[in-house]
């Protein structure tokens, strides 16, 4: 229930608003997202708009999680990766 | 905006890494329901490491409201001079005398909404009925509730009420770290999309209190994995800390517009939650001046009659003190299809995700895994 999905704020009247989201157009209520602009993306649940997505933030979130598998995983030992990888295969089959 | 297989691959291995550190089994949980999904539906059980666990909490909306909150509601959908509005997650949970979606088979007036604002729609078109809003869900939800009796009120729409069962998380997390019965675990997976609405901050109270760990995490499997390489990270280094790892979305205070309409329409109050009794600021009620949107009040309802069903443990498995596959009833007697606890109907029920996700197939041996879960619980 607490599910939200990011979707661009394409069009903005007052606190209407209209959202693309993968490519289908939804109504979208602005009132908890007043400094929201078109063009934004923001977070969608129940029909209103409940955050600004920072793509800044979103970015550095991304950048920092490659730096923490870099550093930690360059710490890791050859074999205990050839172990593991072979545990690993279910796995890959069932990430998206 | 995605990232690789390949670094998710390379995340659980960092995963690894850092519980191979841990020389003792440890225990997170995740108090959302979307966690809990997101996590088996990547596949996550079966390459968590051997000494981790991720266990499930009370996080899905529709599985902590109380059996009593539920019977109430349907009760008051099966009134003829009632339109019943609610989200489509409450429709199939069994009460004492059926289901929503039972009563509206025989007659009753249910009406799925997207939007809480589509119920007072409804009210505004339908002057001669009553239309209640089945108001059910945690902080993410509930600014959404606030701003339909807003606009009710706005529009002087008589005919509109809602009937309330909102929970904060805060109170239940708490709870659950004072309470014997509960499986001691070293973090928290902090819900990211209630964190949207009350912000990253307010965890650190618990950090301080109870030294346990809680990290704000995102829904995707790398976020998901990122934030429990986090918290075995912090295990490892024996801190325990506040981490925001969703700060695209979530920022320190939250979203003060969403919080200035819980705190114009409600206040906190005492809850029933399934499994987990009464528990004192867990809700949110009507504030005195609105209180003529309470349904309860409107249609005199009396206080509901608390039962389990027969044989249910949903109350044990949404508090982490049960897993699904130590319930007698658990993919016999309930299924997806004849559902008898709420853990089963809700999608983000725990016993629906291990119903379709795991364990048998996710896990060689699922009732090893409870065993092994018990004993990190002792």
């Amino acid at each position: 229930m607490c599910l939200a999905v990011p979707a661009k704020l394409i069009q903005h009247d007052g606190q209407q608003g209209i959202v693309d989201l993968h490519g289908n157009r939804l109504p979208v209520n602005t009132m908890m997202t007043p400094d929201a602009q078109s063009g934004d993306w923001i977070l969608i649940h129940a029909g209103f708009a409940i955050e600004r997505l920072n793509p800044e933030e979103a970015r550095e979130t991304w950048a920092l999680i490659e730096e923490v598998e870099r550093a930690t995983c360059n710490s890791a030992d050859q074999n205990d990766t050839q172990q593991h990888n072979t545990t690993a295969q279910p796995a890959r089959g069932g990430i998206s | 905006m995605s990232l690789t297989r390949a670094c998710t691959d390379s995340l659980l291995q960092c995963l690894r890494v850092a519980a191979k550190a841990i020389a003792h089994d440890v225990a997170f949980m995740e108090v959302c329901g979307t966690h809990t999904t997101s996590a088996f539906r990547c596949g996550l059980p079966s390459v968590m490491p051997p000494n981790v666990r991720l266990i499930s909490g009370p996080g899905c909306p529709v599985c902590v409201t109380s059996q009593g909150d539920i019977d109430r509601l349907i009760d008051l959908g099966s009134r003829r001079d009632v339109i019943l509005c609610t989200y489509g997650d409450m429709l199939r949970v069994p009460g004492r005398q059926g289901n929503l979606e039972n009563a509206r088979v025989h007659g009753s007036r249910i009406e799925v909404v997207y939007s809480s604002m589509d119920a007072v729609k409804l009210a505004r078109t339908q002057p001669d009925r009553e239309v209640v809003f089945a108001a059910v869900g945690f902080e993410t939800t509930a600014p959404a509730t606030a701003a339909a009796i807003c606009e009710a009120q706005r529009l002087n729409v008589k005919n509109f009420s809602v009937l309330a069962s909102h929970k904060r998380i805060i109170p239940a997390m708490r709870a659950l770290l004072t309470d014997g019965e509960i499986p001691r675990i070293k973090g928290f997976l902090c819900p990211g999309h209630v964190s949207v609405i009350i912000g990253s901050e307010v965890y650190q109270s618990i950090v301080d209190e109870f030294g346990v760990s809680c990290v704000v995490g995102g829904f995707e499997p790398p976020q998901l994995i990122s934030a429990l390489v986090c918290l075995t990270e912090l295990v490892v280094n024996n801190k325990t800390a506040l981490v925001n790892q969703y700060p695209e979305a979530v920022h320190a205070k939250g979203n003060r517009w969403a919080l200035a309409l819980l705190e114009q329409i409600f206040e906190p109050g005492d809850a029933r939650w399934r499994g987990m009794g009464n528990i004192p600021d867990s809700g949110l009620v009507l504030r005195r001046e609105y209180q003529r949107f309470d349904a309860a009040l409107r249609f005199n309802l009396p206080e509901p009659q608390e039962r389990e069903p027969a044989g249910c443990i949903c109350g044990k498995v949404i508090s982490g003190a049960a897993l699904p596959v130590q319930c007698k009833l658990f993919a016999r007697a309930c299924t997806p299809i004849s559902p008898i606890g709420p853990c089963m109907v809700s999608s983000e029920g725990t016993c629906s995700a291990w119903f379709k996700y795991g364990p048998s197939k996710q896990l060689k041996n699922p009732r090893s895994h409870s065993d092994e879960l018990l004993e990190v619980q002792s």
